[in-house]
């Protein structure tokens, strides 16, 4: 597993309270992980510090799975 | 319109000096003192640096991780109170009609801890906006009872009074007046508060309204005492559930006692000095004795608002003497802020349960930490100094009064067939 991607994992588990498990690439934050909408927003807001990078709106959009966002994280950095 | 009567049914509480009810009304007769220097941040350069945090106090051991993150201390409090209320009513959630059943909160302040560690958290960047999305549904002083309801599934009326440290008595009232009214058969009433933060400490510091006893905080509040400097911030939550009487019955329930009425004024005066002639005060209590059909020499007890202040101790003991006149000095009267300290919007709920249990036990618990009488005080005053009192309590009232002038207060009798 990729360092961006132990990185993205941890703080899905830490901020969702799901065990690291459950957190696997194809897992959707809000089917299957629990999430809400304010949930997800908190996620993407998480991720920017993490990360040091900016994830504009119309981005943060597709952005469903555990998989889609380490692969945002590694293409945006 | 016939009014319904309405009965106390189930308690809660969660104080600086006990975690649940029964540790609670222990310390109260026990003259437990509540304050300690203050553990929740470093407070060395306040001018006050202690405070009645709870003790040995960890949300999990209570509620989710998952659920908590999403509470200020304000919520996570309400829960912890309620849930205990709850289960002491013994109310059978899978059966009772829901819509009937309403949360009516009280908190002075609400999420403040969130508030200031978000601005604190903005301040630091660039200017960039960067908020936290659970930052205002956690901080608004309504997400308390909404919390509440969707844990239980409640249907009924469900917001927050806000009146600073009358709020949970507002709270009280409007549910008594719901159930009476008919609106409701149940309501989980009661406040909470978590104030004991940089900002709140600060704010009140300013206002030069708290104690600043540094070298004895645990002799820090003491009302009525000649040498009392200020309130002492606290931090917790009381939960009460009501319900009307029939209902009650009906299920076979325990029943604490009736709340025989409520009584609301304002001083039209100050945003925080008490009025000098009490007119305020005496009017509530009169509201508060009108709406329950009583006469004045009916009341035993009087848990005070009490809160240790120079000015606002001796105005609301002129005011019981204007009120009760020669049987003032007949009546137990305290302030349990001498062990507590003061939990603004969460003082009338956790002061409503103080008097609810000196009813049902007949021992009036003690105001603490008095040394030397202060002569602007009536000494005919029985202020239940430093030791608990046995006493037959028939009726008791409890007084809360609030920044801005709100007075409220509240009056329990023992139950009658």
């Amino acid at each position: 597993m990729s360092d961006i991607a132990s990185r993205v994992k941890a703080i899905i588990v830490d901020k969702l309270g799901v065990d690291e498990n459950e957190v696997v690439a194809e897992a959707s934050f809000t089917n299957d992980l629990g999430a809400d909408s304010l949930d997800t927003v908190e996620l993407i807001m998480e991720f920017e510090k993490e990360f040091d990078i900016q994830i504009p709106d119309d981005q943060a959009e597709n952005i469903a799975t555990v998989g889609q966002a380490i692969q945002y994280i590694e293409s945006a950095k | 319109m016939k009014l319904r009567r309405v009965v106390v049914t189930g308690l809660g509480a969660l104080t600086p000096i006990g975690n649940n009810l029964k540790d609670y009304w222990e310390g109260l007769k026990d003259g437990v003192t509540g304050a300690a220097p203050i553990t929740h941040f470093d407070a060395s350069k306040f001018k006050t640096q202690f405070a009645c945090e709870l003790k040995d106090f960890n949300i999990n051991d209570f509620i989710d991780r998952k659920v908590t993150r999403r509470l200020d201390k304000f919520s996570q409090y309400a829960v912890v109170a309620s849930d205990e209320a709850i289960k002491d009513s013994s109310l059978d959630l899978e059966t009772i009609d829901k819509s009937r059943v309403g949360v009516i909160w009280g908190a002075g302040i609400g999420g403040l801890e969130t508030f200031q560690d978000e601005v604190l958290n903005f301040s630091k960047g660039d200017g960039t906006p960067k908020f936290n999305p659970f930052f205002i549904p956690k901080m608004i002083a309504d997400i308390a009872p909404a919390h509440i309801s969707m844990r239980n599934g409640f249907m009924g009326p469900n917001y927050t009074t806000v009146s600073a440290c009358a709020s949970s008595a507002n709270a009280l009232i409007d549910a008594f007046n719901y159930i009476r009214l008919g609106m409701c058969d149940v309501v989980v009433s009661g406040g909470s508060e978590a104030a004991v933060t940089m900002a709140g400490m600060g704010g009140f510091n300013a206002m030069h309204a708290l104690s600043t006893r540094n070298d004895s905080p645990e002799t820090a509040s003491r009302p009525f005492d000649a040498d009392r400097d200020g309130f002492v911030l606290g931090e917790g939550a009381g939960a009460l559930v009501l319900e009307e009487y029939e209902y009650a019955k009906a299920r076979g329930a325990k029943i604490y006692c009736e709340i025989g009425g409520g009584g609301l004024s304002s001083d039209a005066y100050h945003l925080t000095a008490p009025h000098p002639e009490g007119i305020g005060v005496i009017a509530v209590m009169q509201n508060c004795l009108k709406d329950a059909g009583i006469s004045p020499e009916e009341v035993d007890h009087i848990n005070t608002h009490g809160t240790s202040t120079p000015l606002g101790d001796v105005a609301e003991l002129k005011a019981i003497s204007t009120v009760f006149g020669e049987h003032a000095k007949d009546i137990n009267i305290n302030s349990t802020k001498s062990m507590t300290g003061h939990l603004l919007g969460a003082a009338g709920a956790i002061e409503a349960i103080a008097s609810i249990l000196t009813l049902v036990d007949g021992i009036v618990p003690p105001t603490i930490n008095h040394t030397t009488m202060d002569d602007r005080i009536d000494a005919g005053l029985n202020l239940t100094l430093n030791n608990a009192q046995k006493r037959d309590v028939k009726v008791a009232m409890s007084n809360t009064f609030g920044f801005g002038g709100h007075n409220a207060c509240v009056l329990f009798r023992k139950i009658e067939e």
